[in-house]
């Protein structure tokens, strides 16, 4: 016999607490990648970066290469909250979901730091 | 379906299309904003790899802008700025919806096509600045 009251039973079977959490980032995230997608396509558009002088002399500016590795981190972040709906949605099994899930997590990692030490070794390196 | 395992033969997420689902603008444009937010989560390796190669060296970033400048490159680079554009686009739409707002029949369907239009618009001011500026 259960003693506990439905509203108990509800709380402790209902979610995790955290689908809120991930809806909530998608759109901070998303709404941080307005400003920052614009100001880099047209950034890189507008800029010759063709030259390797010319991308290390860009980054050299504190602000951009602030701004940069901002918009990597904001991102990587949006990108991979994205994936995981996606392999929530259309990958079976609850290993092979698992799995999925995980390597794409830690792919996002691993690239956004990769990016991110890119543009910090640009930044504080030599002309 | 196989009467010993009915959940191994269960169809997955968009197995009305085609055969039972009409074509209409709000479901191809849903569609749309998921294979484009693929893409992008693609196209960003090719963002961390431009950085990558800037921080290796001047050779390793000759060749990457050598391959951006092909046709090839090219081509990937108009793709990746239309579904960043297409995305971005559709997201302010998302964000209007979850706002409570236009989900008239009239408005979905009008915000689609802004959103297809203006998708297309800033793609081509993007690259007439790349090729005046």
């Amino acid at each position: 016999m259960l003693l506990r009251s439905p509203l108990g039973q509800a709380r402790g079977l209902g979610s995790a607490k955290e689908g809120v959490q991930h809806w909530w980032m998608q759109r901070i995230t998303a709404v941080a990648l307005l400003p920052l997608s614009l100001w880099f396509v047209f950034s890189v558009a507008t800029h010759q970066l063709v030259p390797h002088d010319a991308i290390v002399a860009w980054l050299h500016n504190p602000l951009v290469a602030a701004v940069l590795v901002f918009y990597f981190a904001v991102l990587f972040y949006h990108s991979a909250l994205g994936v995981q709906v996606v392999v929530e949605d259309y990958v079976g099994g609850q290993f092979k979901k698992l799995a999925t899930l995980m390597l794409f997590k830690l792919a996002h990692g691993l690239v956004a730091v990769i990016a991110i030490i890119a543009v910090l070794k640009v930044a504080f390196g030599g002309m | 379906m196989s009467a010993k395992d009915p959940a191994a033969n269960r169809p997955l997420s968009p197995f009305m299309l085609g055969q039972y689902y009409r074509f209409q603008l709000s479901s191809a444009l849903s569609f749309l904003h998921r294979i484009t937010g693929v893409g992008l989560a693609i196209g960003s390796l090719g963002l961390a790899a431009w950085v990558l190669c800037a921080a290796m060296g001047p050779e390793q970033y000759a060749a990457y802008t050598g391959f951006a400048a092909s046709p090839f490159g090219q081509f990937l680079l108009i793709c990746w700025s239309w579904a960043l554009f297409y995305h971005a686009c559709n997201g302010v739409r998302h964000l209007v919806w979850d706002g409570g707002k236009a989900f008239e029949r009239s408005q979905v369907d009008l915000g689609g096509w802004i959103v297809v239009l203006s998708s297309l618009a800033l793609t081509a001011v993007l690259w007439l600045v790349v090729c005046f500026a």
